[in-house]
């Protein structure tokens, strides 16, 4: 592959590498320094969490490292055969297969295996399936799981539903004070929320800098450049690494370098990332001259409503408000305006075969969008980590097919 | 005088078409698609040399589609055969329509408008139900060569009804109409109409229906099935099975014209 079509790396990059490294060394420490292990859901309460003294672990985040590794494909038939069945989360299912075989990316971290947490703590904001992950872990363990049970398809996100998931947030203050052995520090937690909304600002900084034409950034780049608000949010380094990332990006779009160079046509992307083809598709985008210049997956870690003058009612409000727990019509006008703001000239949705809760291509919205913006659409099957759920030469053609719709247009 | 050339490579066959300035068919070549796709490409264009009497010089320029598209050296570029199919098509027919190709391996359904431009289009699951592969499932599970099945079809006369989505399930299902007695001719019927019925789920008919493909090539009775399910007539235009090569002939003659344009 000439070096035309590789992705430019960022300097920030390796600041990265080094902070995410120290917090994977604090999950292995953590034992011998007497610190809890908390597991969390990628959108529950970890400012909470973090506040009480927790090491906060992210499962997701591990399945994400399964499917970017490949080495999902060969762990979720164990899951299967445990009973877990092939049509569910594969998140879930490469993570218990995973842990049924003893074989993880983050043993090249530094760990023996997955931390074994201390306590789960779910938000059922995006699935049901985090909560039946978390039980299982919960039986092996004989550990507590407990979480919020936020309702889905939320429309307005108004005071009574912020009032009920606030309480929620509230009461798992006591179970998590006794395993920690801590006591709560409401200032200490406004603390973490002011940090956690500090990085989240600056995350939305990096993926707006995509709205420059040419883009600096494109969404294979942010699946990447998103690790540390997912799992870092709360934490000082976060907010460090964003500032030198930002300013990089910054910098990148005032001297017009596109990250694909001569970008023709900015795509949005609509759904989970394909974790095992990230580089090849990246690399096809860029053989199309064709930007993927936003995701609604990327914008998911944008949580502007954290207040530390108001921690838990914030916490609801920001945890309510992602897009996968909304109606299908606040889908479709944020779409709607994700596509004005990045200058999109199509969208591909990817239909996940085991997600679908974050799957928006099953009740008609790519038709009612395509009417309502007048551009294209493309679905695309395939899976987050199950490669036997994508074919390959398929959307490599479909994707080629759309590039050339494009320039029809 | 200008030749163009399309070739075609798809999951099991390689279409081949040489055309005229004036876009006319001179020569076609029909082969399987085998496991060395730049031979086969090559073995293709040789004998449509052979049968328009043309010299390889006199072919300005060539396009490939399908599956195969990378593997020839001799082209100037590749198209997808989504594009192929929807511009030939259009070139026959100048009018908005749904095109439906039934593969080997795949279907597609392709929207085009009144100018030629695609709306829109959808290539099926990754499962063979609703294609060529799934007619030589059940050929192959009622011990019948796959040319026989139209005639069968076309003699049925109480059509007997799958349902499943899977060709896997379908072929059980069909095992059970062996044990029950069923007729051949109206099992196969019931497999036929079985194609359409996945070709429906794909999406809705604007403007004329046209049907591309082997498939239908040589199972016309499916056309007609097709007439029944979208109740509008189904156009087949010529050499259905060519519509793919002769598309990328198109966009050949298309890109040779318009760099002559830039050039002068
Ligand atoms: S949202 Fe989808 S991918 Fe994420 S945990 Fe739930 S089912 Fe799995």
């Amino acid at each position: 592959m000439s070096s035309g079509s590789e992705r430019k790396d960022f300097a920030a990059t390796k600041m990265m590498k080094t902070i995410m490294g120290n917090y994977f060394g604090e999950l292995a420490n953590g034992p011998q320094q007497g610190r809890k292990t908390a597991w969390c859901t990628s959108v529950g309460p970890a400012e909470l969490l973090q506040s009480l003294g927790y090491n906060v672990y992210f499962p997701e985040n591990h399945g994400a490292m399964l499917g970017a590794t490949r080495m999902a494909t060969d762990l979720i038939p164990l899951a299967n055969a445990h009973g877990f069945s092939p049509d569910i989360c594969s998140y879930l299912t490469s993570d218990i297969g995973s842990y049924l075989k003893g074989a993880t990316p983050l043993q090249k971290m530094g760990l023996a295996g997955i931390p074994k947490a201390d306590v789960l703590v779910f938000n059922t904001n995006q699935c049901r399936d985090v909560k039946d992950w978390f039980q299982w872990y919960a039986r092996q363990w004989n550990v507590p799981c407990i979480g919020i049970h936020t309702p889905r398809a939320i429309g307005d996100v108004d005071a009574p539903l912020v009032d009920y998931v606030a309480k929620q947030i509230e009461d798992l203050i006591g179970p998590l004070e006794a395993v920690a052995g801590t006591k709560f520090d409401i200032d200490r937690l406004r603390e973490i929320i002011a940090c956690s909304r500090e990085c989240t600002l600056l995350w939305k900084r990096v993926l707006q800098s995509a709205a420059n034409v040419p883009s600096p950034l494109t969404f294979f780049d942010g699946t990447i450049q998103m690790g540390p608000a997912v799992v870092l949010r709360g934490r000082p380094d976060a907010v460090q690494y964003y500032q030198a990332l930002v300013a990089e990006l910054e910098q990148r779009a005032a001297e017009g370098q596109g990250a694909v160079p001569g970008e023709r046509f900015r795509v949005y992307w609509e759904g989970m990332p394909v974790w095992g083809k990230l580089r090849d598709l990246a690399t096809q985008f860029i053989e199309l001259k064709t930007c993927v210049v936003a995701s609604t997956y990327c914008n998911s870690w944008i949580f502007e409503a954290l207040d530390p003058s108001d921690p838990f009612r914030g916490m609801a409000r920001a945890y309510s408000s992602i897009f996968i727990c909304r109606s299908d019509d606040e889908k479709e006008r944020y779409i709607a305006e994700m596509a004005d703001k990045f200058h999109i000239n199509g969208i591909i949705y990817h239909d996940s075969k085991t997600c679908p809760n974050n799957s928006n291509s099953r009740y008609e919205l790519p038709q009612r969008l395509r009417e309502r913006l007048g551009i294209p659409y493309l679905v695309i099957n395939g899976d987050l980590n199950d490669l036997r759920l994508f074919s390959e030469e398929q959307t490599r053609t479909n994707i080629e097919a759309f590039a050339e719709q494009l320039t029809e247009v | 005088m200008s030749y163009y050339c399309g070739v075609d490579i798809g999951a099991s066959a390689l279409k081949l078409v040489i055309i005229d300035p004036e876009r006319r068919i001179v020569a076609r070549a029909l082969r399987r698609s085998g496991i060395d796709y730049a031979l086969s490409a090559d073995r293709a264009l040789d004998e449509a040399l052979g049968e328009s009497g043309l010299q390889r010089e006199q072919i300005s320029a060539s396009m490939a589609t399908g599956y195969g598209r990378n593997n020839v050296p001799w082209v100037r570029g590749t198209v997808t055969e989504i594009a192929c199919h929807g511009k030939g098509a259009f070139h026959y027919l100048r009018r908005e329509m749904t095109v439906i190709d039934i593969g080997a391996q795949d279907n597609k359904i392709i929207h085009i408008d009144d100018q030629g431009r695609r709306l829109d289009f959808r290539m099926n699951r990754k499962c063979a139900a609703g294609t060529g592969a799934f007619l030589e499932e059940i050929a192959l599970r009622l011990d019948l060569p796959v040319a026989s099945l139209n005639g069968l079809a076309e003699q049925s006369t109480a059509e007997v009804s799958l349902g499943s989505f899977c060709t896997v399930f379908t072929a059980t299902e069909i095992l059970e109409k062996i044990r029950t007695g069923q007729r051949v001719e109206d099992i196969v019927k019931g497999a036929f109409r079985a194609v359409i019925k996945r070709t429906m789920e794909m999406g809705a008919i604007r403007g004329a229906l046209v049907m591309t493909g082997g498939v239908v090539a040589h199972n016309p009775l499916l056309a007609r099935l097709a007439e029944d399910v979208f109740h509008t007539p189904a156009i087949l235009p010529p050499d259905p099975q060519f519509i793919g090569a002769f598309g990328a002939a198109l966009t050949a003659a298309e890109q040779m014209e318009s760099s002559k344009h830039a050039d002068s």
